[in-house]
């Protein structure tokens, strides 16, 4: 999603001059194409996080719009309360492009596995929350939210090829995009692990099990009628995320549920335990933290083996 | 209108805080001279939402009180807002807020001011403006490392519309600097970071206005001033003393202060 993020905000640059590029030093080979065009209006501020967002919000109020580009981990966590008593706080325009949600760093390690900035960035208010699940969807999120009068965090995958089946490049803020189909099991996704869940469906459609898959890139503001219209039709729901599952996606539809009554039982599939000392490929790591295909085919079986026994 | 001077601002902070009994004091009225000396003679600022007039950045919220008298004697809050401070459903904190008219910034955690004023001052040579971006920060405010990032931007930059103006008193909230975390020397620190520095004395307003007055805000380096400062200044029974960095005042405490403040 990155060389995409990236020329879709070299166009925008020539559209819009409010419109700036900040790094904390990252995006070696990922830059190169705003910088040629718009070298006066990127600035890389060094390894230095919190006054990046300090920066961003002082260039903010003077009527721009920055985006400001790290690893994930590094962009919500490290500036946090700056972002908290800047952008938050103030109301200001400041994009924060969080890079490699859960763990697409893999080897690099924990302190590059992003597994909680969904959570910490949800929990602050009028912050938009974007989590695009495959590259024309990132084209159309960051298309549909990038003037929107107050700060927004997106996720966005290193994955430059990443194709969701059935997403098709949709994208509406407060909404969700159905991709799949199902009458017996809900799948509700959010980021790339949706084509894994797209893969996972597609062996229990195999299996005789029919599943509706939906993608959740609107984190905030909410898919709230989508998910309420969705859950209401069935008696179990799997929540999947490359993310702790507090916080998440998986704690967004257990809100939903609980605060709409609704008789959906939510299994919340994501990552658990902090991974101590264990690295590996993302593939290894989200097969270790239940997120592969296979995986997920389990877990949706246990998930709805009690009702189809009592069924039987 | 009242005029604006040091002293209105220092009575300003004794009554209201003894109003609200709250604390804080000593490190407003540290800063009173330099607030007198940017509302009264250097800030430019048409009205409070000219797009280009200065920016100030009070970096050191918790002494949002000598602030507020300022926009007071200015006449862009009411005496009902001042009478709000620290009250229920109040704009007016102990840390200031931007909603207020006049507040360019919500500060209150340190470290903060001087990243959100780079950029301020980015953003204003960027568009070609002429206004310059003020921030106070404490001595005590420089423990914080993300200070120093901001102050290595600034001269990277060479943000010379950028006017830092440190409060040197010696004093942090549990203790003096030298013996929690030593910051001398002080001036020779910017400097080496690449800053134009000045030192004055900090209850000087001419001297503070006139150092204001000769820098060259149109090219070069940023600027700060090292302000020294005496915390409490003006009310001797305060001056120095760490415990009025938290106490509020009983009423023999509050009448001996005003009487020295406006003596």
């Amino acid at each position: 999603m990155r060389a995409t993020f990236t020329h879709t905000l070299s166009e925008l640059a020539d559209r819009d001059p409010r419109v700036l590029l900040l790094t904390a030093d990252l995006g070696f080979t990922v830059f190169e194409p705003f910088i040629e065009k718009h070298p006066d209006r990127f600035f890389n501020v060094g390894v230095s996080e919190q006054n990046m967002l300090g920066l961003a919000t002082g260039l903010a109020e003077a009527g721009f719009i920055p985006f400001v580009y790290s690893i994930a981990t590094f962009a919500s966590l490290r500036p946090y309360e700056f972002i908290r008593n800047g952008p938050i706080l103030h109301h200001l325009p400041v994009r924060i492009v969080g890079v490699g949600g859960g763990f697409e760093y893999g080897t690099a390690g924990p302190t590059h596995h992003s597994l909680e900035d969904i959570g910490v960035m949800r929990l602050q208010p009028g912050i938009t929350v974007i989590a695009p699940a495959d590259v024309p969807q990132a084209r159309s999120a960051v298309l549909a939210t990038w003037d929107l009068p107050g700060p927004v965090y997106y996720r966005l995958s290193k994955d430059d090829r990443i194709i969701v089946s059935g997403l098709d490049g949709r994208f509406t803020l407060g909404q969700l995009q159905v991709i799949r189909q199902g009458q017996e099991l809900l799948m509700i996704a959010m980021g790339p692990v949706s084509a894994d869940v797209v893969a996972a469906a597609e062996v229990l459609h195999e299996q005789g099990i029919e599943c509706t898959v939906a993608v959740v890139a609107s984190v905030n503001p909410p898919p709230t009628s989508d998910l309420v219209a969705l859950l209401g039709g069935f008696p179990v729901a799997l929540t999947v995320e490359a993310h702790y599952v507090t916080g998440g996606v998986g704690s967004l539809v257990s809100e939903i549920v609980a605060e709409h009554g609704l008789g959906c039982r939510v299994v919340r599939c994501g990552v658990r335990e902090s991974p101590d000392g264990i690295t590996g490929s993302p593939q290894y790591l989200q097969q270790l933290h239940g997120l592969s295909p296979t995986a997920l085919v389990e877990t949706a079986l246990r998930a709805i083996q009690p009702r189809r026994t009592s069924n039987a | 209108m009242e005029s604006l001077s040091s002293r209105r601002i220092r009575q300003i902070i004794l009554d209201q805080s003894k109003r609200a009994h709250v604390g804080h004091i000593g490190c407003s009225l540290a800063i009173a001279d330099i607030i007198a000396a940017l509302y009264g003679e250097i800030l430019n600022i048409p009205s409070p939402d000219d797009p280009n007039r200065d920016r100030l950045v009070l970096s050191k919220g918790h002494a949002a009180l000598a602030l507020y008298a300022a926009l007071f004697l200015k006449g862009w809050i009411s005496e009902a807002d001042l009478n709000s401070y620290c009250g229920d459903a109040s704009l007016f904190g102990v840390h200031p807020d931007h909603s207020v008219n006049g507040i360019d910034f919500t500060t209150g955690s340190l470290g903060h001011g001087l990243s959100m004023a780079a950029g301020t001052a980015l953003g204003a040579r960027m568009q070609r403006s002429g206004r310059r971006v003020f921030v106070v920060v404490s001595d005590g405010e420089c423990n914080e490392g993300s200070l120093w990032e901001a102050v290595m931007f600034a001269a990277h930059h060479r943000l010379a519309n950028l006017i830092a103006i440190v409060d040197l008193d010696g004093q942090q909230a549990f203790g003096y600097t030298s013996e929690v975390l030593s910051l001398t020397p002080m001036a020779e620190r910017w400097r080496a970071f690449g800053w134009d520095t000045h030192e004055v004395d900090g209850h000087d307003q001419k001297a503070i206005s006139a150092a204001v007055a000769s820098l060259d805000i149109s090219d070069g380096p940023p600027h700060v001033l090292i302000a020294h400062t005496i915390f409490g200044k003006g009310v001797s029974f305060m001056e120095s003393k760490i415990r009025w960095h938290y106490m509020p005042m009983s009423e023999e405490e509050y009448r001996q202060a005003v009487r020295e403040v406006t003596a």
